[in-house]
């Protein structure tokens, strides 16, 4: 009997990592102390954020009073939320008639469901919903929020206000600047001299002043510019305002789109004997739209910041109706609170959308060879 | 080419669109329209001030609403449109107001090269300083080298300017875009004084956390009449409008209120009766009992006054300058016969 | 019009129609376009002039040289409340390319230091750069101006308990108070040797690179150049006696006077702007970085290059040439954006003669046009400068 019982017949299990490379140690040791820099570095930023996280935590939710209907509710020293959730209303529908509140959530409603239709993956119909968004719902909603037909009382956009006056703003600057981006991004690219000089001068003429000056323009000056029976409503001409702004913006986006389609589309069409708005309409376009979405959200972003500048033209935008709040004697100095919950309310409007643009883009990135 | 003379015809077209401006007065679009387009503050307690369901009141809001109480008979029928001081002006020009009642100091340049007339003095002002209790200062000479807190656009601006200026003082100028802001600026210590109009300074005061740790300074360094004001060239409208006002001092003086103005009526005193409407053509182009629709729904000059600035209201301003003639002040209105 | 072209007798079955010639296409619709942009014009000229008339306001530039009566916090050059319109207009210009300027700085530096944390490899490090990018991106500036406007004011003491960090540099609620240097005769010597010493730098660093072309060996310009710009003048100060003094601030009243004061305003404004802006250039920088190959570095560090050296020779001259055009949009953003100062009371162009100016004159017109012209300008300017910039560093590529 060959006696190899001291020899083993299986290899033994490898031995796990020794402990200081692998789970937390070891991500620690490779991730914040890997050298001296480094861990003066961690230890550093270990102690920022504790004198950063500490208070602002227990001023948030520690030491905060929620619910109660007047200023007397406020006895824990931290933030006082009863101010922001007793206006709530107000900060999300400005003046808008309670009654008719409901307007303006189905308005929104529609929005999202057609948007949630066009984001999600896999769903059918998307041109078909595209195109009532950018054509019909416009329609629809301005007869919802404004009224005066089907029975519906009008509400004066004096009445409009908070973050539903801002979205209606940053949406409208983006839906109706997008054909005149379209436009001037073609003209940008013709070959006649004088379109292509034209919509040099007008891109770079908006892209070269402040927003501002351009509220301004509108407010003070549009007037002015037309004939005297003619009167604009104050909203109405903040709207020209930012469209002539922003469809210099968009039609950047939309250059570099058009810029992204590999030359071979072009002559393809132009091979196929398609003229130019053919080739542009049922070739360029079509694949140009799409690499340019991220773009498009990222101009929405912005424009969705910048419409907080009304207020210097008096209209009530959010930022505006919380700072209005905030004057109410019977809130006076919770004006921390107010401003902490419009930064909220904005920052979770654009990180949301950041994100999803970030993540289209990452998408066209490895489905398309084209860039 | 045909083209260009289309064009040249659509131009001209346009051209006859710009033609037709001048054609309507203010009073008939505003029958037409159905309200009267009236500019406000931002917010002010006690002059104009929306509450939380954006209903508008305040002393300059009475005007508005005896305006469209004698044109539409329907004191309600109003858009207010909030202005900041910057804008105030451009947007009475442009017609995007009727009229513009908001706070605003009655001056030469104003009246001569901004296309504007003022109808009357709705309140006279001064203006002031607000200043800490704490800095123990007395007199507004006192002040030199102070920050002052000032809001933009408005004559307070020049007059500290000048107050400063002509008493050899210097002062740094801290200038808020609204009043709101200033008041705040002030709060935060970021100035010693604010400087305002003196009926503002108590509004802005109580706005403070602590009100009574500010004291507002004996000197009034400037006149400030403040009143409404209309586009210039439409003598009808500013007519109407200077004529509210007046129905509404006049109703004071003669002891109409809101209140027994019906019961009065019955009395057979001529005087009232030509204030209703009675026997008498005011020429004015609207509805013959305009003065009575103003009192019924808005009230006199001394109802408002009280409801928003005097002992009714949070701000408990005396009548002071703005008691009427008789009475030691200076409110007067020209008699209606 | 389509049906009138096919009409005209001038086309022949055998030519291309008129309406078919590109070329005369393109003339007919250019010569519309014009035609159109000149009736819109006319239009609103037209219009305008027709509604000045009618309004009775007063037009024309006659303004700028009426006494401007009101006084403003900070100026660059000679103001007081005597002076003109037309230097309100030149004081609040000065204060906008003065905060514009600084801020760029500013925004530059933090971004890129940010830009660069976000690529640390420690982990706690990249997700704080990137917590930093995300918080302020996405939160609207004139948010963020009246944050840092309100909250350092309400941090701040008052004028009589001022933090004192140094002998005769105070910090309250109306600014940093400083010693302002003020040159006596003599001094001049000092500004002629800091030119000689710059001078002489570029004249060392032609010299050191010929040398390393012809050589191959390395001479520590970027030492010796600090060395003599720093060094030159101080002696020449030294020489000279010390001809300067300081004028010191100290409390009078209800105020400092005398010294240098920056202002809370012009500090919150600076801050904010630059935090703002620097969270975008963060990441134009990140992604400038990443888009140098990895095979790039891995190259440098294989020739024995440091990992300074790596990033210095090899990877920032890259990636600059990504980062300049992105990085020139945002400076301009950031100009435009100085504009929110009237927010909170920095005199800037917008806040002085956009806001007061046109509201003591009531010209609108004149007012906002000057304003947008010169912002314009600015904007020209600096994409002029970027692109000379861009197209030197593009050279620097074979």
């Amino acid at each position: 009997m060959s006696n190899l019982s001291k020899v083993r017949h299986d290899m033994l299990p490898n031995l796990p990592p020794p402990a200081s490379s692998v789970g937390v140690i070891g991500w620690m040791r490779a991730n914040l102390f890997s050298n001296i820099t480094n861990s003066v570095l961690t230890l550093f930023a270990l102690y920022l954020l504790y004198i950063l996280l500490t208070p602002t935590i227990s001023w948030v939710f520690i030491n905060s009073d929620w619910t109660g209907s007047s200023r007397d509710a406020c006895t824990s020293g931290g933030a006082c939320w009863v101010f922001v959730a007793n206006r709530f209303d107000q900060f999300m529908y400005g003046f808008y008639p309670e009654a008719e509140i409901w307007r303006i959530n189905l308005t929104f409603l529609l929005l999202v469901a057609q948007v949630l239709w066009l984001m999600l993956p896999n769903l059918p119909y998307k041109g078909m919903v595209a195109a009532v968004v950018l054509l019909v719902f416009p329609i629809l909603a301005y007869f919802l929020l404004y009224g005066g037909s089907f029975g519906l009382e009008v509400v004066e956009t004096h009445k409009w206000g908070g973050l539903s006056l801002t979205l209606v703003l940053a949406i409208v600057g983006i839906v109706a600047a997008l054909p005149f981006g379209v436009l001037l991004a073609l003209g940008r690219r013709s070959e006649m001299p004088i379109v292509k000089s034209f919509c040099v001068v007008y891109i770079e003429f908006w892209r070269g002043i402040p927003l501002i000056t351009v509220l301004f323009m509108a407010s003070v000056m549009l007037p002015l510019f037309v004939p005297e029976e003619m009167n604009f409503d104050k909203l109405l001409r903040a709207m020209i305002g930012i469209v002539m702004f922003q469809s210099a913006y968009m039609a950047e986006v939309v250059r570099g789109g058009l810029q992204a389609i590999p030359k071979g589309q072009y002559e393809a069409a132009q091979a196929l004997g398609l003229n130019y708005w053919k080739m542009m309409v049922f070739v360029v376009l079509p694949q140009a739209l799409k690499l340019m979405i991220p773009g498009i959200v990222n101009t929405f972003i912005a424009l969705f910041k910048d419409t907080s500048l009304v207020l210097i033209i008096g209209l009530f935008d959010l930022l505006a109706i919380v700072q209005a709040g905030l004057t109410d004697p019977k809130w006076l100095g919770f004006s921390v609170e107010g401003y902490a919950f419009v930064a909220f309310v904005f920052w979770v409007f654009c990180f949301g959308m950041s994100k999803y643009s970030q993540h289209l883009e990452n998408r066209f990135h490895t489905g398309h060879g084209s860039r | 080419m045909k083209k260009i003379s289309l064009m040249a015809a659509s131009a001209a077209m346009a051209l006859s669109f710009t033609g037709l401006a001048q054609a309507a007065g203010t009073l008939d679009s505003v029958k037409e329209r159905g309200y009267v387009q009236c500019g406000v503050t931002t917010g002010l307690p006690g002059y104009s001030n929306p509450d939380d369901k954006g209903n508008w009141t305040g002393m300059d809001v009475d005007v508005c609403r005896a305006v469209a109480a004698a044109t539409l008979g329907a004191a309600d029928k109003v858009k207010y449109i909030p202005l900041n001081a910057k804008e105030r002006f451009t947007a009475l020009q442009s017609g995007e107001i009727d009229m513009l009642s908001r706070v605003t100091t009655w001056t030469l340049t104003r009246d001569g090269s901004l296309g504007v007339n003022f109808t009357g003095v709705t309140y006279y002002d001064g203006q002031g300083f607000l200043i800490s209790k704490k800095l123990g200062v007395k007199s507004a000479l006192e002040l030199d080298g102070a920050s002052v807190c000032i809001q933009a656009g408005t004559t307070t601006e020049l007059n500290a300017a000048d107050y400063f200026r002509e008493n050899k003082m210097t002062f740094e100028p801290v200038v808020f875009d609204t009043s709101d802001q200033t008041v705040k600026g002030f709060e935060s210590g970021r100035c010693d004084v604010l400087t305002s109009d003196q009926s503002q300074l108590y509004a802005m005061r109580i706005k403070l956390s602590n009100p009574s740790n500010a004291v507002v300074l004996p000197e009034i360094i400037s006149k400030e009449p403040l009143g409404p004001l209309v586009r210039q060239g439409d003598d009808e409208w500013f007519n109407i409008v200077k004529w509210s006002l007046y129905a509404m001092i006049n109703a004071e003086e003669m002891g109409l209120t809101s209140k027994n103005i019906d019961k009065m009526m019955t009395k057979g005193n001529p005087n009232i009766d030509r204030f209703a409407g009675k026997g008498i053509t005011s020429g004015l182009g609207i509805s013959g009992d305009w003065a009575y629709q103003i009192v019924k729904q808005v009230g006199n000059y001394g109802e408002a006054f009280d409801r928003n600035l005097g002992n009714g209201s949070p701000l408990k301003i005396e009548r002071g300058l703005n008691a009427l003639w008789n009475k030691g002040g200076l409110q007067y209105a020209p008699p209606m016969r | 019009m389509q049906s009138d072209a096919k009409k005209s007798p001038s086309a022949p079955s055998t030519k291309t129609r008129f309406w078919h010639d590109p070329a005369k296409r393109a003339l007919v619709f250019q010569i519309l376009l014009v035609l159109g942009v000149f009736a819109v014009l006319w239009f609103i000229v037209q219009n305008t002039l027709h509604n000045l008339e009618s309004r009775g306001i007063t037009t024309g530039f006659a303004f700028l040289s009426q006494e401007a009566g009101f006084g403003i916090i900070q100026s660059l050059v000679e103001y007081s409340e005597s002076s003109s319109y037309g230097q309100t207009f030149l004081v609040g210009l000065l204060n906008t390319i003065l905060v514009s300027a600084l801020g760029i700085f500013f925004a530059t530096v933090l971004g890129f230091i940010i830009g660069v944390a976000r690529l640390s490899n420690n982990w706690l490090v990249a997700k704080l750069a990137s917590a930093y990018v995300e918080i302020f991106r996405n939160i609207p500036l004139l948010l963020q101006i009246f944050f840092w406007y309100f909250a350092v004011l309400r941090a701040l003491p008052s004028p009589r308990q001022s933090f004192q960090p140094f002998d005769n540099v105070f910090l309250n609620v109306r600014g940093l108070f400083m010693p302002q240097p003020m040159p006596q005769q003599g001094f001049e010597l000092v500004w002629w040797a800091l030119l000689i010493a710059i001078a002489g730098s570029v004249v060392l660093a032609r010299w050191s690179k010929k040398r390393q072309d012809a050589t191959g060996q390395l001479f520590p310009v970027y030492k010796t150049a600090l060395a003599l710009i720093i060094g030159l003048p101080l002696i020449v100060f030294w020489l000279s006696g010390s001809p300067l003094t300081w004028d010191e601030p100290a409390l009078r009243g209800f105020n400092f006077r005398g010294g240098m004061t920056i202002i809370p305003e012009l500090a919150a404004l600076l801050v904010a702007l630059s935090i703002y802006t620097a969270a975008f250039i963060a990441e134009i920088v990140r992604s400038g970085i990443q888009a140098v190959s990895k095979g790039q570095t891995e190259a440098a560090s294989a020739l024995g290059l440091s990992k300074a050296k790596v990033l210095r020779l090899v990877v920032i001259p890259q990636s600059v040439r990504v980062i300049i055009p992105p990085l020139t949009s945002q400076y301009l953003n950031l100009i435009k954006n100085s504009s929110l100062a009237t927010a909170i009371g920095y005199p800037d162009l917008v806040s002085v003669f956009a806001g007061t100016t046109l509201n003591q004159t009531g010209q609108a017109i004149e007012v906002i046009f000057m304003t947008m012209l010169v912002y314009l300008t600015l904007s020209l300017l600096v994409s002029a400068f970027m692109n000379w910039f861009n197209t030197r560093m593009a050279l620097v590529e074979r």
